[in-house]
């Protein structure tokens, strides 16, 4: 039998708690992952306990409070607040989501919030997401094209053509998925993971694009691509409601087509 | 003090601050121009509120029916109450159809019509034949449009190998003793090192402050910080007083519902469920330009036909729409109204509210993107140095009030406009001015004093303090007494900023500090904002002042010019400087100002 030991600094403790005022009716405990780059301390969880009656219906509210009222130490990206940047990513209940879109009531009992996994930790809830941005930038993501354009107008698309993107275009790049996703977490260094797949064969679907073979090419690789083994935890996490899964089986539809 | 912290310089032709829209832009001009050009940013590219932009981006394509960029140009100076520059105004129209080509080839997804081109829907204040009936000109990618932009310009960045400096906190410019800028001072919050970028050209392109006020729809990053260094430096801010507000944010959370569902048919209703925009602009109704409707709305309010318990919104209807065009065309709010009201818009009318969304003042240019400081002589000198493209600039297209679509249409225009000019005026090969040891010394102690603040009210604290005030003293509908009583409470909001305190000491990430230096930037916005309306006697666009209710052209046809006393209390000097009431060419001639009726 093997047996692992995590390196002693992984291990993360308990933290301290923050009670909710004593006139406080409607409480919900916030357990939250803490991490100080600057002491080499361990990680741990803090607990806010938050009145619900005081507080914004998503989970992103309930970080805002505690920043804004309680402990303003705390750390974690946030920008729109309406789910289109792609800020506010983290594992919430156990789930790679957003915190703007995600709602309190949703989860039962103590609301356990953790960086996204499987990520080096920059400070509490901020990863350091520098790996799947160069990834993202590996697969070059802009339109591919030799055939000049209409000296004075639009390429022409129809609407058919068109509606083959939706779906992909719509990505806000919170690696929500990628980060959730096991084969990701093994070989993160050359398996592109879920949200740059999507990325690529939204190039590949895209008519106006030329460099199709050549994309494939790039994508054909034991790693790169066939790390994915339809586990599907991309598509269950995706705050959009994206299908990643379905757009990797589609790039290896087509490499398994130009083979025939 | 500042010895202690490790500094490290850099020199670039060009430093961008800001990777939305316009500094994406603006940094791709100069990338293939062939200047070496750094974009620095606070947030990750594509996380720029450049990406919130939904309805579409303005241009005289004419996919759907006739159109010319003179109508365009029309309803523009129009829709900002002659306030505008009619030569920048010009400018943007003229450029709005190849600009929007431009994206369409870099591979942006737009929505199509059945012919395969562009689709293009209505939106407010655009019309046809100077204001007929609305025309389609919003040229949109379903109700994303931002954000197939953002991407896209940030894609064209990445195939041009654009250098990013991502999650980095510009805290001020360095100036020269000639008057002339010279680069800034940032912060990597990664690291939390100091880094000096000696700068040929810095461009501005840092976005709005919609965060001052208590309810918008603006990001929490959207805090003037461009805005904050020019004040800082002794530069002026213009026209702050137009501060727009969107008639449609839902009610609570202030989230976005674009005007584009009001393009697409839908409209609004008070609480006897009468189309009350009847009565406010018979002709073009619920596609009026947003200060017309945002006031339209707040009056049925007043007159007490809001809807819900307390009277307090007014509801959109999209319903007759049905469920297809809905999901096809507007899928991003009719998912946000299920999220963020719990409203199934297919079925049911979503409560909204006017809330406050764009900032059409910000840091006077002229319509090559050359930053001004404006002087009794010279009301158009400029700084040399630096420039400014996009929210944060006050070219002035929008004058007292912005149309819909303009805003992103003002970015690529104005981005590459900075980015052609740049490329115009700065050498590659001239060696660089010498950075003194001393420079950014008064950048770093402010850094140095907020990160040890010790006082007794958090940032969050004066934040809400300042918000409130700017909320409540204002808003759509202004008078002397509100806008007096306003400038007194915010500047004794203001005047407790030295009593800060600050809990986070770290160099790494410390979001607190982040939020502090951004306080500074957002109470000189605030500041120059309610002291230029409270000055401004009259109604222009987005400022309507109850006491003086008519436009008044021949005292104040004029921009504002505020300059705000960081140093002491943020108190305000207010000058003026005249509108350019000429047109950039012969093809198109001054539009005489004239009563603005929708």
């Amino acid at each position: 039998m093997v047996e692992f030991n995590l390196p002693a600094n992984s291990v993360v403790k308990e933290g301290k708690t923050f009670s909710a005022p004593a006139d406080a009716k409607n409480v919900r405990a916030f357990k939250i992952y803490r991490f100080d780059p600057d002491s080499g301390d361990n990680p741990r969880t803090d607990t806010y306990d938050i009145d619900l009656d005081k507080c914004g219906p998503m989970v992103l509210d309930a970080l805002i409070k505690i920043k804004n009222e309680i402990d303003a130490t705390l750390t974690f990206r946030r920008s729109c607040r309406e789910g289109i940047c792609g800020s506010c990513a983290m594992n919430i209940d156990g789930r790679n989501t957003l915190a703007c879109l995600k709602p309190i009531e949703d989860i039962k009992g103590e609301v356990k919030i953790y960086p996204l996994p499987h990520m080096p930790v920059v400070k509490d809830l901020v990863p350091d997401l520098s790996q799947p941005y160069a990834q993202l930038a590996s697969i070059e993501p802009w339109l591919k094209a030799d055939s000049p354009t209409p000296p004075d107008g639009e390429r022409l698309q129809s609407r058919e053509e068109r509606a083959k993107l939706d779906g992909l275009w719509e990505c806000i790049l919170c690696f929500s998925c990628s980060t959730a996703c096991p084969s990701y977490w093994w070989n993160s260094d050359r398996y592109l993971g879920p949200a740059v797949l999507l990325q690529a064969y939204r190039w590949l679907a895209d008519s106006r694009d030329e460099y199709t073979g050549e994309r494939l090419d790039a994508l054909e690789d034991p790693f790169r691509l066939y790390r994915c083994h339809t586990i599907m935890n991309c598509t269950n996490t995706c705050p959009k409601g994206l299908n990643p899964a379905l757009a990797i089986t589609e790039i290896k539809k087509m490499i398994a087509e130009r083979r025939a | 003090m500042s010895e202690s912290y490790k500094i490290i310089d850099h020199n670039y032709d060009v430093v961008v601050m800001g990777a939305g829209g316009a500094g994406l832009r603006a940094t791709l001009g100069t990338v293939e121009a062939g200047l070496k050009t750094a974009c620095i940013t606070k947030v990750f590219p594509t996380r720029s509120h450049t990406v919130a932009a939904q309805g579409g981006i303005g241009a005289s394509l004419g996919n759907m029916s006739e159109d010319h960029w003179q109508w365009h140009m029309y309803d523009t100076v129009k829709g900002s109450d002659w306030l505008g520059d009619q030569d920048a105004i010009e400018y943007m129209c003229r450029n709005a159809v190849p600009a929007v080509h431009e994206l369409e080839h870099y591979g942006m997804p737009f929505s199509r019509t059945e012919d395969g081109k562009i689709y293009q829907r209505p939106f407010g204040g655009h019309t046809r034949d100077h204001g007929k009936a609305p025309v389609e000109r919003a040229c949109a990618a379903a109700d994303r449009t931002g954000h197939a932009m953002l991407h896209t310009l940030y894609q064209q960045c990445l195939k041009h190998k654009a250098e990013f400096f991502v999650e980095y906190i510009a805290l001020d410019l360095i100036m020269d003793k000639d008057g002339s800028c010279k680069g800034l001072v940032a912060w990597d919050l990664d690291t939390g090192e100091l880094h000096r970028f000696n700068a040929k050209m810095v461009i501005l392109a840092s976005g709005g402050y919609g965060r001052a006020f208590f309810s918008c729809t603006s990001a929490h990053t959207c805090t003037g910080d461009g805005h904050g260094m020019v004040a800082r430096a002794g530069l002026g801010l213009q026209d702050m007083e137009f501060v727009q507000f969107h008639p449609t944010g839902i009610y609570g959370s202030g989230c976005l519902i674009t005007e584009g569902a009001r393009g697409e048919g839908g409209y609004l209703t008070n609480s006897e469920g009468e189309r009350f925009m009847e009565r406010y602009a018979p002709t073009v109704k619920d596609l009026a330009s947003r200060d017309v409707v945002s006031r339209g709305m707040a009056q049925e309010i007043r007159d007490g036909r809001g809807v819900g318990e307390h009277g307090e919104y007014i509801h959109l209807h999209l319903e007759h729409l049905g469920s297809e065009v809905l999901w096809e065309r507007l899928p991003g709010i009719t998912e946000t109204a299920k999220i963020f009201a719990g409203v199934d818009a297919t079925k049911e009318p979503i409560p909204v509210l006017p809330t406050v969304h764009y900032n059409m003042g910000g840091i006077p240019t002229n319509y090559k993107g050359e930053v001004l400081r404006p002087t009794a002589k010279d009301p158009n000198a400029i700084v040399p140095g630096l420039m400014a493209a996009g929210e944060a600039a006050c070219v002035s297209v929008h004058g007292a009030n912005r149309l819909g679509t303009n805003s992103l249409l003002d970015l690529v225009v104005f981005g590459r406009a900075c980015g052609m000019h740049a490329a115009e005026v700065v050498d590659s090969k001239a060696s660089f001015k010498e950075l003194k040891t001393t420079d950014g010394d008064e950048a770093i102690a402010r850094f140095d004093r907020l990160r040890w603040a010790k006082g007794s009210r958090p940032t969050a604290d004066i934040r809400l303090e300042m918000q409130r005030v700017m909320q409540g003293n204002c808003g759509v509908f202004r008078t002397s007494e509100i806008l007096k009583e306003g400038k007194d409470k915010l500047s004794e909001t203001a005047k407790t900023l030295p009593d800060v305190g600050v809990s986070d000491r770290s160099l790494i990430w410390n979001s607190d500090l982040v939020e502090t230096l951004e306080l500074e930037n957002l109470m000189t916005c605030a500041a120059a904002t309610m002291n230029s309306a409270e000055a401004r006697h009259e109604s222009r666009g987005a400022h309507a002042h109850e006491d003086f209710p008519k436009r008044d052209d021949e005292v104040w046809m004029k921009h504002t010019i505020a300059t705000v006393d960081t140093e002491k209390g943020y108190g305000v000097d207010l000058t003026y400087r005249p509108v350019n009431n000429f047109t950039l060419t012969d093809e198109v001639s001054y539009i005489e100002p004239k009563e603005r009726v929708y």
